[in-house]
């Protein structure tokens, strides 16, 4: 049985316990060895919840699966789960973070009526007329005059900017916010970026040179660029 | 073989039926053969502005439905024998005609004429569709209003999913004085969101209006600011490099004396 002693390893560090599990042997006799092991030790009343991280080596469990983990950790013991790890991703969750994270080169004139969606960064060579509309996931950053609608981390993401050589926009969408042109006819504004400032929770525009200082994300945007 | 070129604009009301009478009879002072098409069905107004009203008896209609061969319906105009006008018909069975058939109708008379000019509805329904079908190459009417170039510029959008040479831009009804004060777009400013090259600039003037009134298009008589504008943008599309018009206007004999002799105008 000195095998069977090894599927599970337990590891106590300083922010709770670490379950190491083999990723060689098959799932039940994981699930076995854990309930075994649990099971042993007895459970103190007094003692506070213990946080635990599971990690999974190179095993690749589905979500029925990992829940499956978790409830026989929590019911054994104090203990409850508070991140599994796995140094494995389906392909299906490794394109989608390829595509959030491509950045989209576009060269045309936005018309009105006109509307482009990206998945991930829009580099767009050209101009958004009015009536025309911008979509991306990721960032938006417009080579030419922004006069349209944009929407920039359309499924979400808040740390998302629209940055463009001219800013004249009839609204910027960040997320869920927006925000529309004064109603009174107003100049535009040469290389700024619209963000969403965290302090007042709306979107606000400002020389982009500032912008790169409040949102450090823009930095993998660097990094994506010279990688791709 | 000639070629087919469409007038339109999205936009009602900015001058596509005048601009495609003042082009047909400018291109027909320099002798080109030239067939104007009128695709606006029920609501047709070339005839009237060419002042060919009273001779229509075949329609486009007709000929889509095979009642008349497409030369039957061919009026030709009072002035010039190279300038013909197939008119649209003023009944709103307007079913029968589609792209298809509209393109065979133009591919036809390009056998036959220099230039087919097709007046394009507004709008982007489907008579817009049964115009530009059968068009080599567009040309988009504005006027210095937002309106007017927030839809030409959905236009150009849309024509540049055809198969089309990219379109010439038309500014028409410029009036100086409120462009100079800054209360119309400028043409710098109009070029510069469209995106396309200018073809031309046509003053607001009182002698297009009396002219269409008259069935007489401006650009046939000579001495009008528009008329200029008109036969300079038929130069243009024959090849010819023709500068700009100046948006000034002349100034008076007392104002050149005052600046001779160094006063202030």
């Amino acid at each position: 049985m000195t095998t069977n002693s090894q599927m599970v390893t337990i590891k106590g560090t300083r922010d709770g316990l670490t379950l190491r599990l083999n990723d060689q042997c098959s799932y039940d006799a994981i699930l076995q060895e854990l309930e075994e092991k649990l099971s042993v030790s007895g459970t103190d009343a007094d003692q506070p919840m213990i946080r635990v991280t599971i990690q999974l080596g190179n095993r690749y469990l589905t979500d029925q699966q990992k829940n499956k983990l978790r409830d026989i950790v929590r019911e054994k013991q104090k203990l409850v789960v508070e991140q599994i790890e796995s140094d494995i991703i389906t392909k299906e969750e490794a394109l989608s973070w390829k595509e959030n994270s491509e950045i989209t080169p576009i060269v045309k004139t936005i018309r009105s009526g006109q509307v482009v969606e990206v998945t991930g960064d829009l580099l767009l060579l050209g101009d958004v007329n009015p009536g025309g509309k911008v979509i991306a996931t990721g960032n938006i950053f417009v080579l030419g005059n922004l006069r349209g609608i944009a929407h920039a981390g359309y499924e979400g993401n808040e740390q998302t900017v629209i940055a463009a050589s001219y800013m004249k926009p009839n609204q910027l969408r960040i997320a869920g916010q927006l925000s529309r042109a004064p109603d009174q006819d107003s100049e535009g504004v040469y290389i700024e970026c619209g963000f969403i400032d965290e302090q007042v929770n709306a979107i606000r525009i400002a020389p982009l040179q500032e912008v790169i200082k409040l949102k450090p994300d823009l930095l993998s945007f660097e990094r994506r660029m010279l990688n791709g | 073989m000639g070629e087919a070129i469409v007038i339109t604009s999205g936009k009602g009301g900015v001058g596509k039926t005048t601009t495609t009478a003042n082009l047909g009879t400018a291109l027909a002072l320099q002798n080109k053969k030239v067939c104007l098409v009128d695709t606006d069905i029920g609501l047709r107004n070339l005839d009237v502005i060419m002042g060919l009203e009273n001779r229509i008896i075949y329609d486009i209609v007709d000929v889509v439905e095979e009642r008349c061969k497409t030369k039957q319906a061919l009026i030709k105009d009072k002035r010039f024998d190279c300038l013909h006008l197939l008119p649209a018909a003023q009944t709103s069975d307007k079913s029968a005609v589609t792209p298809e058939r509209v393109k065979a109708i133009v591919d036809e008379l390009k056998q036959d004429y220099d230039y087919v000019i097709i007046d394009c509805p507004a709008g982007i329904e489907q008579g817009y569709k049964n115009a530009v079908a059968g068009a080599d190459k567009a040309i988009v009417v504005t006027t210095p209003e937002k309106a007017s170039v927030r839809d030409a510029d959905r236009i150009i959008g849309l024509l540049e999913q055809e198969e089309l040479e990219p379109p010439k831009l038309v500014i028409n009804r410029i009036r100086n004085h409120l462009m100079k004060n800054g209360e119309m777009l400028d043409v710098d400013e109009i070029v510069n969101v469209l995106s396309i090259d200018l073809l031309g600039i046509v003053i607001d003037d009182d002698a297009v209006i009396r002219g269409s009134n008259k069935g007489e298009p401006v650009a046939f008589t000579p001495d009008t600011k528009a008329s200029i504008a008109y036969r300079n943008i038929a130069r243009r599309i024959l090849g010819e490099s023709v500068p700009l018009m100046n948006l000034e206007e002349d100034p008076g004999l007392m104002t050149k004396v005052k600046k001779f002799f160094g006063m202030r105008a």
